[in-house]
């Protein structure tokens, strides 16, 4: 083995790999909010809907969910184009991503929703609250809670998740990957590096959805 | 190859779909016996051990696949071996499945509970037929339910082997795409193969977790 390792390229693309790692931050960011709060939706119709929306959702989770991201995002990318809707590489990507993180989602806080139990939602409804009221005020903020660690998990995966994007030509973290090894002819340093940006963006990830738990679910604190 | 969709790139599909089927086979089983390896490593009494296969599970799932397989695949033509793109998305695969079905087995080896160690010691057992008789059978028990549902994350995400130029299911795809120009109905049919490769799983996975839980 004769191969001399060579990351002498690091700094002069330093700057670029950075962008990368903000655009796929952002993708990933846009794809959380989105799934999350079409995935709770689902859940909700899921557990709670008329059977025709029960139907609806468990058909939607099924396929999504049995079926490759990549592939999701090759329909929608280039299947809407062949049906005379152009979008762009990123919105496109987005939008599978949305569509396949509100099918995990669904599934999470379906089990939460469930855990919760049907005594809540009566006890709601004997305080007067409307159903949408009861829903949002009591039965989700524990749901939520119970499923969080999930829930952040999934989070992770889909920014992981998102570097498929690149074959689409979303320039996040992988496609300038892509662009600076055919630069440099030096794809293991690259990927090696770009790996270990990944890795250090997931332990951020974790991180910071650890502290949003804490945030958004004050009371456990409290009592704690 | 050119025109219309016809038999001839269906013909085509199916074969991309039993290539899928190769690679999945090939990361379940090497990733089944890695994932033993990581498991007890992970659950090991000496602490070094215990760290590096933390260490092991951390990176690789901290990483995404998609760069797995790009490190494996020009890792190792610098190595100086040049194999094919099967074998560089295979090696990813293992490493990839390792480190989830480790987790996996290690969550159902610690979900016995400690009692049952305890129990067994306390009729005289040595360590390893408490393992052999009392602890491993009720772990494997949990485990086959989670680990058949992995098996579904498997077989879609050897669809990233596609993109380091493996033609596999999704590559196929793509190439009877580029030949029909059809990608609604092309990818419609290859998402539609997956589905029927994954649902089955899928469904078998949920049966056997409600077995295991009497509801």
């Amino acid at each position: 083995m004769s191969y001399r390792f060579d990351f002498s390229f690091v700094p002069q693309y330093w700057h670029l790999f950075l962008e990368g790692a903000q655009t796929t931050l952002l993708i990933s960011l846009a794809a959380t909010l989105g799934g999350f709060a079409l995935g709770t939706l689902c859940a909700v119709a899921r557990t709670r809907g008329p059977r025709w929306s029960r139907r609806l959702v468990t058909a939607y989770v099924e396929v999504f969910r049995n079926t490759p991201l990549l592939v999701q995002i090759f329909l929608v990318f280039f299947g809407l184009a062949s049906l005379g809707l152009r979008i762009d590489a990123t919105t496109a990507a987005i939008a599978a991503l949305i569509i396949n993180m509100a099918a995990y989602t669904s599934e999470i806080v379906r089990a939460g929703i469930e855990a919760t139990g049907t005594g809540q939602m009566e006890a709601a409804s004997a305080l007067g609250l409307r159903p949408a009221q009861a829903m949002a005020l009591i039965v989700l903020p524990p749901a939520l809670e119970r499923v969080w660690p999930a829930l952040a998990s999934q989070f992770v995966l889909l920014m992981l998740a998102s570097s498929v994007t690149s074959t689409i030509s979303v320039e996040e973290l992988t496609g300038i990957a892509n662009r600076v090894q055919s630069d440099t002819f030096r794809p293991f340093e690259v990927f090696s590096i770009v790996g270990g940006i990944y890795l250090v963006l997931s332990f951020l990830l974790r991180g910071a959805l650890w502290l949003a738990g804490r945030l958004l679910f004050p009371w456990r604190w409290q009592a704690a | 190859m050119t025109g219309e969709f016809n038999l001839f790139h269906a013909g085509y599909l199916l074969q991309g779909a039993v290539w899928t089927l190769l690679l999945a086979v090939i990361a379940i089983l090497g990733g089944g016996v890695l994932g033993l390896v990581v498991a007890i490593g992970r659950v090991a009494r000496p602490w070094p051990v215990r760290l590096l296969a933390g260490a092991y599970v951390q990176v690789i799932q901290g990483t995404p696949l998609l760069i797995l397989m790009f490190i494996a695949f020009f890792g190792l033509s610098i190595l100086g071996i040049t194999l094919p793109a099967l074998v560089a998305a295979g090696v990813a695969l293992v490493l990839y499945s390792a480190a989830f079905l480790g987790e996996i087995w290690r969550g159902c080896f610690q979900a016995v509970p400690q009692a049952q160690h305890e129990a067994g010691a306390a009729l005289g057992l040595r360590p390893f037929s408490i393992l052999r008789l009392i602890v491993l059978p009720q772990a494997v028990r949990i485990a086959v339910p989670p680990t058949v549902g992995f098996l579904v994350q498997v077989v879609k995400n050897t669809s990233i082997a596609s993109i380091v130029g493996f033609t596999e299911l999704a590559r196929a795809g793509q190439i009877v795409n580029n030949a029909t120009f059809q990608p609604f109905l092309c990818f419609t049919i290859v998402a539609g193969i997956y589905f029927l490769l994954c649902y089955p799983l899928s469904c078998w996975a949920r049966a056997l977790e409600r077995r295991l839980v009497p509801a």
